[in-house]
């Protein structure tokens, strides 16, 4: 790696904790109901929330009736986000005048919006209305992004309350989450933005002249070109916030009115991370224990910067197969270099590696390199991370809860070890508990092979293939990694608009969120009805180097098993085609 | 469970008139009036027609003019209302063939430059819109530039200088030239 990588690299993480720490310090006070100033400024329209809607703030939950809360919620969000996508054309705000969008795929983007996906089967400014933008995909944004939270403060309440019932109340979780925490990042965040040349506008797109009039001889005829705009800030400032991904142009943001300097990137990338690494801290906090908060934290980076170091360096190397062309691939002070096919020359190959390390990380799936260009080896740290799980920071609030479950597996591993019954944060972890473990690890990833061996044998899951070969089964198995991982990411040869892959990707991502959600939830309320159990000698500490090693071998040992052959197959087959001379 | 009913019903649909209508609407207001231009797509006027955005790159082909990168658009290259990369894997032979027909039509447009030519020229972006290459890129152009417009070396090389961008703190970002700038100069050029 280049020295401006390794500094590109250090200076992100470093800035990322010192944004952290605080916030997740707030988001503590927020989900705990402490004042704080936020509060201060919106409590009247958070009192009006409730009264509106008939919740009372003192209503303590069931886990079973905080995941029907969970349920209804997100069944009127997909037939909302549905019914708006079916009728743009007669609505206002239909800058282009689109037509509605086609059944399958307003199935598909409701369900990836309402989840917290955000695959994009739709095409973006060719496909959706400003007003469909803004009704539909922004709010659920917020939404599911709140959604997610919400669950693991759930969660958390299973570990600090003793012989419990509740585990806190729904409609207050998702009110705070988005009033204190989603809303007022997104305003400073869009703001900063539009000032780097995010658009940000209700005008509809303009016609301009090109300058050279030769370009016409490309056989079309054309002189013009149609710039389409729309209120872009706003929709992805809270996109990047809350892990969600969707873009509001079908490139994402590798389009210059997404993301335009290298100022924006740097902001959008911090956000991918920031409230999935502040989560940590409110974890921290809220066990009144902040060494277990950074246990999760580091384990999260051992994962996440040898994987980074991995795929900067596939992509810097470069095509092998330009090598014989004539094609000058170093990287210098006047290029780039590297592997640049899908990439923008603002960004380069580091600033490009980073982002999709950090998007497929966390469960983001915003894009600003095409993914499907990328290197077999850069490619593949890419889809291996969304296979983990989507814990290494994941998304909001659902990487914190899956690393949690992969704490409990590790403590049950080394329960078993020594014959003892294992506890984690003074909590005994008992069959309940580890029947719902296995759901949220089994789920995911038979959702992924099972579905990638259907599409491998079915006609309309290999027509849809943007790339022959290996690279076209990499394709499909990204794919279903992507969605029953709620990511969102994708490689986009793929053509994902399809019935076939719209209706299947949907169910696949229906089942990655909810059937993980109703488990969690039922460990929350399993664990907030034990008694703590005060530490003893023999009692597992979880906060130390050697748990940080052992959950991460835990973590890598169930994702390398699972994946390893499907892998083989797909991006370390390529490696070697292409590396071989 | 039938009760969870109205308070899902009602908060979605507080939720959408707060995030859905006023955040986007008012955060519009305060855009357009703080960034005028930028929130506006950073639109570029001459005589009263609107003749580029400073942000979206456009086609080049002609040998009088700084080529920017190949697009992968949709139906033609630069389509701003349909941004998009090739997605073609680097094991694709098509990905092979288009970049071997992009090198041959920069070696016939300019059969006396023998150099490497730089990766940004012969690969598309992943917008398709992408606004710069790369200073190298910009570098081994400018001869045939000169040529065809019959300016000396020096004065293109030296408005090529003009226009590189360097990295942000000299750490974010890559140098970059963006090419419908530098061709606008050239084009004022004398």
């Amino acid at each position: 790696m280049t020295a401006t990588a390794v500094l590109q690299i250090a200076y992100y993480l470093i800035i990322l904790l010192a944004l952290a720490v605080p916030l997740g310090h707030y988001m503590a006070r927020v989900y705990t109901g402490e004042a704080h100033v936020a509060q201060r400024i919106l409590d009247p329209v958070e009192r009006l929330f409730y009264r509106l809607a008939g919740v009372r703030t003192d209503d303590d939950m069931t886990w079973q009736r905080y995941a029907g809360a969970v349920l209804w919620f997100n069944l009127l969000g997909i037939l909302a986000v549905y019914a708006l996508m079916r009728v743009q054309d007669a609505l206002p705000f239909n800058q282009s005048n689109l037509g509605p969008v086609v059944p399958q795929v307003a199935w598909n983007t409701a369900v990836s919006f309402t989840s917290n996906t955000n695959w994009q089967a739709y095409g973006g400014e060719s496909t959706l209305s400003y007003l469909t933008a803004m009704l539909a995909l922004t709010v659920q944004n917020f939404m599911s992004a709140a959604t997610g939270m919400a669950v693991l403060v759930a969660l958390i309440r299973g570990f600090t309350r003793r012989s419990a019932q509740g585990i806190g109340n729904f409609w207050v979780d998702l009110t705070r989450g988005t009033l204190y925490v989603l809303l007022p990042l997104s305003c400073i965040l869009a703001i900063v933005l539009v000032s780097q040349g995010v658009v940000q506008t209700l005008s509809p797109p303009v016609n301009t002249v090109l300058v050279d009039s030769s370009a016409s001889a490309y056989g079309k005829g054309l002189l013009t070109q149609i710039i389409a705009l729309g209120p872009v800030a706003s929709q992805i400032a809270i996109k990047q916030l809350g892990t969600n991904g969707g873009g509001f142009f079908n490139a994402n943001s590798a389009h210059p009115f997404e993301n335009p300097t290298p100022l924006s990137n740097f902001l959008e990338l911090e956000s991918i991370l920031l409230i999935p690494v502040a989560l940590c801290f409110t974890f921290g906090a809220m066990v009144r224990d902040r060494r277990q908060g950074w246990a999760l934290l580091s384990v999260m980076f051992l994962i996440f910067v040898p994987l980074l170091a991995i795929c900067v360096s596939a992509e810097q190397a470069g095509n092998p197969l330009f090598a014989s062309l004539g094609v000058d691939q170093h990287a210098g002070d006047l290029q780039a270099g590297g592997n640049m096919e899908g990439k923008e020359v603002r960004f380069g190959i580091v600033s490009s590696a980073l982002w999709a390390v950090a998007t497929t990380a966390a469960s983001n799936g915003s894009v600003n390199a095409m993914h499907d260009s990328f290197t077999p080896l850069g490619g593949l740290v890419a889809m291996w991370l969304i296979q983990t799980g989507e814990i290494v920071f994941g998304g909001v609030g659902s990487g914190l809860y899956g690393m949690i479950v992969f704490a409990i597996v590790a403590v049950f591993i080394a329960g078993l070890l020594v014959g003892r019954t294992p506890e984690y944060l003074g909590k005994k972890i008992e069959a309940k508990e580890m029947k719902m473990v296995s759901l949220v690890i089994l789920v995911p990833a038979a959702g992924v092979l099972i579905g990638t061996a259907i599409a491998c044998v079915v006609p309309a899951g290999t027509a849809a293939l943007g790339n022959p070969g290996i690279h076209g089964f990499s394709e499909i198995l990204y794919a279903f990694s992507s969605t029953a991982n709620n990511n969102g990411s994708a490689f986009a040869g793929l053509t994902a608009s399809g019935i076939f892959y719209a209706t299947t990707q949907g169910l696949t991502m229906l089942l990655g969120r909810y059937w993980i959600i109703i488990p969690i939830l039922a460990i929350a309320g399993s664990l907030a009805a034990k008694k703590i159990v005060p530490p003893t000698s023999g009692t597992l500490p979880t906060h130390t180097p050697l748990f940080v090693l052992f959950l991460a071998g835990t973590i890598m040992l169930v994702g390398a098993l699972t994946y390893f052959p499907a892998l083989a197959l797909g991006p370390i087959a390529e490696h070697l085609l292409i590396a071989a001379p | 469970m039938l009760s969870l009913f109205r308070p899902a019903a009602v908060l979605l649909a507080l939720f959408t008139a707060l995030t859905g209508m006023a955040y986007p609407t008012v955060l519009t207001a305060i855009a357009q009036f703080a960034f005028p231009g930028k929130s506006g797509g950073s639109l570029i006027s001459e005589r009263g027609k609107v003749i580029g955005s400073g942000l979206i790159g456009q086609p080049f082909n002609a040998p009088e003019f700084f080529w920017g990168r190949p697009s992968a658009t949709q139906f033609v290259p630069y389509n701003a209302k349909a941004s998009g990369g090739s997605n073609l894997g680097t094991s694709n032979f098509a990905l092979h063939e288009a970049v071997k027909a992009r090198i041959k039509a920069l070696r016939n447009a300019d059969p006396e430059n023998h150099a490497p030519i730089p990766v940004d020229l012969v690969t598309t972006s992943g917008s398709g819109l992408d606004p710069h290459i790369s200073p190298a890129a910009a570098y081994y152009q400018f001869r045939r530039v000169a040529r065809h417009r019959n300016l000396l070396e020096d004065r293109v090389r030296a408005l090529v200088d003009q226009h590189v961008e360097d990295r942000l703190l000299g750490i974010w970002g890559e140098p970059r030239i963006n090419v419908w700038r530098l061709n606008r100069a050239l084009a004022r050029m004398k």
